[in-house]
């Protein structure tokens, strides 16, 4: 018996054996009773075209772009003007779409108007006038610049939900703008749409503020807390009631830190409590300016805010350098993943609202995936039908592992949780007719080494050896493709890359594994004299 | 059972005659990507927009019938959908895809000749905007570019840089041949098309190598001749498994297109278009290219 048939033929089993269950729930429902704990549950998710699914439209409130963005400039304006030692009594938006600077004295505001109108040339601006005893001055946003940054809003938007969905999942989303302010999306058949829908839609605006220790949160309202500081809440969950808290918090209105500045956002667990907590990585200025305020405000407290809700509000032990940081809290491993993924899809530019919310159907009629499935089972037999009589015999094995190709493949995308469409399907049906490639290689190389009088197996032995360089060049340009698709598109088309790649590894398997176990054990055991081919 | 026996046929001999064709067949594409760029080319509603109409019905519609209903009166790559609640049906059809008018009012007057006796209002009617950004479509081409490089010194290391080349023209040549055909017969380039344009980019650099790789072979264990033999000769000596395999998948998507009905037609004949240039393109562009380059690669490299 040749080297290793047992153990090949237990691989080939294995693998037969692990599709078998990946598809078990596609193909059996009701799963039974003792089907649970470690077995997949998850169907093989079909797309919008085959079964529908989701349909939400969704509203960018623009309005709060224009104001997020005035108010950054007030700020700024305000860091800027200390930074001169420059005196003002007050900076901030008045108005949806302006801001009002007042100083104290003419001559400042004077000064001040030079810098703004160079720092700020797209801006409006309204000359100092006197104002109760003060000089006040402001900026207004134009109508063309407040709609650009309105319709800038919106495509972000639109970026943002398609990172998001893609990191939640293979799938295959339908994700377009729709009049001015409202985005489309569509997801096929998810098994939870309501967590799908808060992860689109969550804003996700992380800021880092210090706790204003000087007001006694408990008694603290909104009248009575200094003006440059908030009353937040912060949630906690109890781990075994589920009960959720609400802690009251002052916090310093101005953050030090926010999420644009983070490269990196992961789930790990706290190896102590054995709860997850989301590290997050700074770039480089992030870095620089965590170091200087962890640096400066040892002994503080430093609250993490995500939407306005505290997450939590851990104490500056000592100055943290390097760039990394965490946010606990008390979330489940599935919160935690959704935040990892909002921070690293980051924020959105205005919050997003969901105005309708329905399901579709498929895409296309009952008769249409007839027609598709019944034109891809033609050719498959085609296939089948033409690899037996040329190749007779070795057509079947080849024929054999095709099947087992399909088996494999369709497992694999199961336990990858991938989206079948019906041109998804057609691909495949396409790869099939790839799939005999190899072996027709193979098998035209045995067909010449028999032309040169070799004996069966040292003919089929030579065959595969030859084709295998062949073979693993082919197929490794593919998957370099493949890969590269996979690493740098989105959406779709990392969906193909997906399938392509499993597609091509499966491929090699089943080419040089799997088939040619069948042909040693033939020969080996069957004794066979002559190869039928 | 055998199709060929043992072939003499001048593959090199015919290069001047299949370069002409490829020139012209690589002009075509690259009218058809410029008028894709410029806009003026029949794009899906994946790239352009388009209009999405909301209509609620009496009773319940078929899907398929309400395809046909579209398609007589020239809306044919309308995406319908069902809304669950209430007969409701949602259409959206293509910027460029309307021979004139309002999307909304050919729609409405198509089902009110076609669907007689089912009353519907239309409900809301909206402009929506590309699925595929301009985001996605530059880390889509970011994604091609940078792959074709990895290609190109994969094969540059396996093989030699001109095979690399070679390789890399005859893959670009399949793309724009995809290209030059959905442009001459003016069908809509949509998502599914780059996904068969990316399919058989595949599929043709992998028929391209398995030649290459043949005549590698044969360089290394014949010196003396010169390469057009050389190169004839490997070519002649695949030929039989370069048809077969043509055959075996073009059985595939050949029924995918004659057979897979109205939706799937357009992306089964770019996978045919595809895969038949992608067998010409291995034999009368990729090797000729290496062979009139000129070089023998280093026999050390195998």
């Amino acid at each position: 018996m040749s080297k290793g048939l047992t153990w090949r033929f237990g691989l080939i089993l294995l693998f037969i054996f692990l599709s078998g269950i990946y598809l078990t729930p596609t193909f059996v429902s009701p799963l039974p009773s003792w089907w649970k704990g470690l077995l997949p549950k998850d169907r093989i998710n079909l797309g919008l075209d085959l079964q529908g699914g989701t349909h939400l439209v969704m509203e960018v409130e623009i309005q709060k772009a224009v104001e997020g963005a005035l108010d950054l400039i007030a700020s700024d304006l305000e860091d800027s003007l200390s930074a001169k030692t420059i005196r003002f009594k007050k900076i901030g938006r008045i108005a949806s779409d302006r801001i009002q600077l007042t100083f104290y004295d003419r001559g400042t505001a004077d000064t001040v108007q030079k810098m703004v109108k160079e720092k700020y040339p797209t801006l409006e601006l309204v000359p100092p006038y006197d104002e109760g005893g003060f000089v006040s001055m402001q900026l207004r946003m134009g109508e063309k610049e407040a709609q650009e940054r309105k319709d800038r809003a919106v495509a972000q938007a639109l970026e943002t939900i398609r990172n998001r969905i893609d990191q939640f999942g293979v799938s295959e989303p339908v994700i377009a703008r729709e009049g001015l302010t409202h985005i489309v999306v569509q997801l096929p058949g998810i098994k939870d749409p309501k967590r799908a829908i808060e992860l689109i839609g969550r804003t996700a605006r992380l800021e880092f503020k210090l706790v204003d220790e000087t007001v006694n949160p408990a008694t603290a309202t909104p009248g009575t807390i200094p003006e440059d500081s908030e009353l937040l809440m912060e949630k906690k969950t109890d781990p075994t009631t589920g009960a959720v808290t609400e802690i009251p918090l002052v916090v310093k209105k101005k953050a030090m830190i926010t999420g644009d500045l983070l490269t990196n956002a992961q789930v790990r667990i706290d190896s102590q409590f054995n709860q997850p907590y989301v590290a997050i990585e700074f770039n480089s200025t992030g870095a620089r300016l965590f170091d200087q305020v962890t640096a400066a405000n040892v002994g503080k407290r430093f609250a993490i805010v995500l939407d306005n809700n505290i997450y939590s509000a851990p104490v500056i032990r000592e100055r943290i350098s390097g760039g990394s940081a965490q946010i606990s809290g008390s979330f489940s491993e599935k919160e935690a993943a959704d935040l990892a993924i909002v921070l690293r899809a980051g924020s959105l530019p205005a919050p997003v609202k969901v105005i309708q919310n329905e399901t579709v159907g498929p895409s296309l009629g009952q008769d249409s995936i007839t027609k598709g499935l019944m034109a891809g089972l033609v050719g498959v037999a085609l296939v089948v039908v033409f690899m037996a009589i040329y190749y007779k015999l070795a057509g079947l094995v080849a024929n054999f592992g095709m099947v087992l190709n399909v088996l494999y493949l369709m497992g694999a995308l199961a336990a990858l949780g991938a989206t079948l469409t019906l041109p998804g399907i057609a691909a495949i049906v396409l790869l099939i007719g790839m799939s005999v490639d190899s072996n027709v290689l193979i098998f035209e190389r045995i067909r010449e080494e028999m032309r040169l009088g070799k004996p069966p197996k040292a003919a089929l032995d030579a065959g595969y050896d030859k084709a295998f360089l062949t073979i693993m060049d082919s197929h490794v340009t593919t998957l370099i493709t493949a890969a590269v698709l996979f690493q740098f598109g989105t959406g779709p088309v990392k969906g193909f890359a997906v399938s392509l790649s499993l597609g091509i590894i499966i491929n090699l398997f089943t080419a040089l594994v799997g088939t040619k176990s069948i042909f040693d054990f033939a020969l080996s055991r069957l004794r066979i004299k002559r190869l039928s081919i | 059972m055998e199709f060929i026996g043992k072939t003499h046929i001048d593959f090199m001999g015919m290069k001047k005659f299949s370069f002409a064709i490829s020139i012209v067949i690589a002009i075509l594409g690259i009218i058809g990507i410029v008028r894709i760029a410029l806009g003026t080319a029949n794009m899906g509603i994946d790239f352009s927009g388009g209009t999405a109409v909301q209509l609620k019905f009496a009773q319940p519609v078929h899907i398929d019938r309400a395809r046909e209903a579209l398609a007589k009166h020239g809306i044919h790559d309308a995406n319908l959908q069902e809304l669950k609640t209430g007969n409701k049906l949602l259409v959206k059809v293509g910027k460029t895809s309307l021979p004139q008018g309002n999307a909304a009012d050919l729609i409405q007057t198509a089902f009110q000749k076609e669907l007689t006796g089912n009353t519907f209002v239309v409900e809301s009617s909206t402009e929506i905007g590309p699925a595929i950004g301009d985001k996605l479509r530059k880390d889509t081409l970011v994604a091609v570019a940078i792959s074709m490089i990895g290609i190109l010194i994969y094969i540059a290391w396996r093989f030699d840089f001109t095979f690399g080349v070679g390789a890399l023209v005859a893959t670009l040549h399949d793309v724009l041949a995809m290209f030059a055909v959905f442009f001459l017969l003016d069908k809509e380039v949509n998502l599914l098309f780059i996904t068969a344009v990316l399919t058989i980019a595949g599929y043709s650099l992998t028929d391209t190598v398995v030649v290459f790789d043949r005549i590698r072979e044969n360089l290394h264990k014949n010196t003396k001749d010169s390469l057009e033999t050389i190169f004839n000769f490997s070519i002649n000596e695949v030929l039989s498994r370069t048809i077969i395999t043509a055959l075996t998948t073009f059985l595939a998507a050949g029924s995918l297109y004659f057979f897979g009905g109205e939706v799937i037609h357009d992306f089964a004949l770019a996978l045919v278009v595809g895969i038949l240039v992608g067998v010409y393109s291995s034999v009368f562009v990729a090797s000729p290219i290496v062979e009139v380059w000129g070089r023998r690669p280093k026999a050390s490299k195998a």
